[in-house]
């Protein structure tokens, strides 16, 4: 048995080394000030100074990056934004992903491989290519306002690119198929015998939904709301190419501090900002799942 | 089915199909503008394939992608049998979500903080650099889909194959791996396509001369829309296709047998 307890080792080792251990340097840098030099950053650890270099750098530990991340209303707006996007997308996306996952557990049994391919196919494409679609669609002299136009159904070119509209449309359509597949999974594994019964005591179709099918995928519900809310949170393609320069994130904000004003400390603290923001949901929505359960023991 | 399941199949299919469809339609157009039909016409392909620096940062994708799939679906595949088959081991909870995390983190995080990391190590950044990232970021992937397929396996085979005198190693070689091979075929096509897709950790860990395909397309599509970007895309799309549906089918044909 000796040789299965090592098999964690390797990728316990590659994940602590590239994944846990650059959020701790991230940490530590979101407390250093920015500076002209290479790399741009003080203070610098010194490990080989020992305690010496340990003491020097907890002295020189620098809270300016948060004060600026608090007293800054850009900051500020950036982060409400961010959580009220992913937020009003996730809703949009429920609402939305609930009849197609259903749909498709109520499709005949052969047609079902077949459907679940059809929604991981477009998952599987480039996001960048897809968003890119989206452009030729919304912008003003675009498709969807060339068609509504020739309906006669608007009198003047559509102004929903670089509005907070496109980035809702984009944030929906890229996150689709994280909605659906976990609400399908649940859905296709309900036991029918049990809609049956409701149905058969009398209850009208849309009561059997509510009060059967819906509080059965639960788990599917939560779990498809996490995939969709995490990364929306921090997401920074959509926003850059829909939003225009009026959409404000958090991940377009880490990138134009990263990139274009080479302040890799402030960077570094929105990126903890964001980890917060996006782990708080996570922890409570954990708690309030685990009490769930307990109370339905 | 009812009809309200009809409608909700059909419109969200076609959401999901309409806007790639639009781009493959008008990458055939004769017309420089996007919007406007001017007829069926293959020259935005021959300027694309004209086009140096998009071809070489294909290239560049390709090689990304092969490294650091193999390195995931090794690591993805080791992680999944850890949490599938070794049962209790000292960090069992921290190692899940060090499998899990990168999968939900938001992309912008995980590429600022390994670049922290290299600079912090002193490494030159580079393709080495973005097939350790990408490495990284799939490594769950994988995990996930090999573990589907290891919870479902009939573990009375290898307990047979045990009581039978194989010693472990022999087990995971010549039972559990040959059962799993469809599934890490799976993993290995996905995290392919992750690393094919990726823009914004890519961006973070490039250096100079590194330039990835997703990196030229973007710094192309900043500046609008241009029909060659389509041509670009609709291989793409039909590439990733062809990957997809060869690892539904892989994942698939078990299911059924």
């Amino acid at each position: 048995m000796r040789l299965v307890r090592l098999l964690p080792l390797l990728p316990y080792l590659w994940l602590g080394a590239f994944f846990l251990l650059p959020f701790i340097i991230t940490l530590k840098i979101s407390f250093s000030a920015a500076a002209t030099a290479q790399p741009p950053y003080l203070p610098v650890l010194d490990w080989s100074a020992g305690p010496v270099g340990w003491a020097y750098f907890l002295e020189a530990l620098d809270f300016a990056n948060y004060e600026t991340l608090a007293g800054d209303s850009l900051y500020r707006d950036a982060a409400l934004s961010s959580l009220a996007l992913a937020a009003a997308a996730t809703l949009i996306l429920v609402l939305i992903g609930l009849p197609i996952a259903h749909a498709m557990a109520r499709a005949p049994g052969r047609w079902q491989p077949a459907l679940v391919a059809l929604v991981i196919v477009p998952f599987w494409t480039s996001f960048l290519i897809r968003i890119y679609a989206w452009i030729a669609i919304l912008k003003p002299e675009g498709l969807l306002s060339g068609a509504l136009m020739q309906l006669g159904l608007i009198a003047s070119p559509l102004e929903i690119m670089n509005t907070q509209t496109a980035v809702l449309i984009g944030l929906t359509y890229a996150y689709l198929p994280f909605m659906v597949l976990p609400l399908y999974a649940v859905l296709n594994r309900l036991d029918p015998r049990l809609r049956e019964a409701a149905a058969d005591l009398g209850a009208s179709p849309a009561r059997v939904f509510w009060t059967v099918t819906l509080p059965l995928a639960r788990p599917g519900l939560a779990a498809g709301a996490l995939l969709c809310f995490i990364p929306m949170v921090g997401e920074f393609i959509i926003p850059d190419l829909l939003g225009g320069s009026d959409t404000l994130m958090l991940g377009r904000v880490l990138w134009s501090e990263f990139f274009s004003n080479r302040d890799w400390p402030l960077a570094s603290a929105v990126a903890i900002l964001l980890i917060v923001l996006v782990v708080g949901p996570v922890v409570l929505f954990r708690e309030a799942e685990a009490r769930r359960e307990e109370a339905g023991k | 089915m009812s009809l309200f399941s009809r409608a909700a199949l059909g419109l969200g299919l076609l959401f999901l199909y309409a806007p790639i469809a639009a781009l493959v339609v008008y990458s055939f157009n004769a017309s420089a503008l996007v919007t406007v039909w001017g007829g069926f016409s293959l020259k935005w392909y021959g300027i694309l394939f004209q086009d140096g620096p998009l071809l070489a940062a294909a290239l560049i994708s390709l090689r990304v992608a092969l490294a650091s799939a193999l390195i995931a679906t090794l690591l993805g595949t080791l992680a999944a049998l850890a949490l599938g088959r070794s049962g209790r081991f000292l960090g069992r909870l921290l190692f899940t979500g060090l499998v899990y995390a990168p999968m939900v983190m938001p992309e912008v995080v995980t590429g600022l903080s390994l670049l922290l990391l290299f600079v912090g190590l002193g490494l030159d950044r580079g393709v080495g650099t973005i097939v350790i990232a990408h490495a990284t970021l799939a490594t769950g992937f994988v995990a996930v889909v090999v573990l589907a397929r290891l919870r479902v396996l009939d573990q009375s085979l290898e307990e047979a194959a045990a009581d039978l005198g194989a010693g472990p190693f022999r087990v995971l070689a010549t039972v559990t791996l040959p059962l799993l091979a469809p599934a890490i075929a799976a993993g290995f096509l996905l995290a392919f396509t992750l690393s094919l897709d990726d823009l914004v950790v890519a961006s973070f860990v490039s250096g100079p001369g590194a330039t990835t395909l997703p990196m030229r397309l973007y710094s192309q599509v900043r500046l609008g829309v241009n029909p060659e970007i389509n041509a670009a895309s609709t291989l793409i799309v039909a590439l990733v296709t062809v990957i997809a549906l060869s690892a539904s089918w892989l994942m698939a044909r078990h299911q059924y047998r």
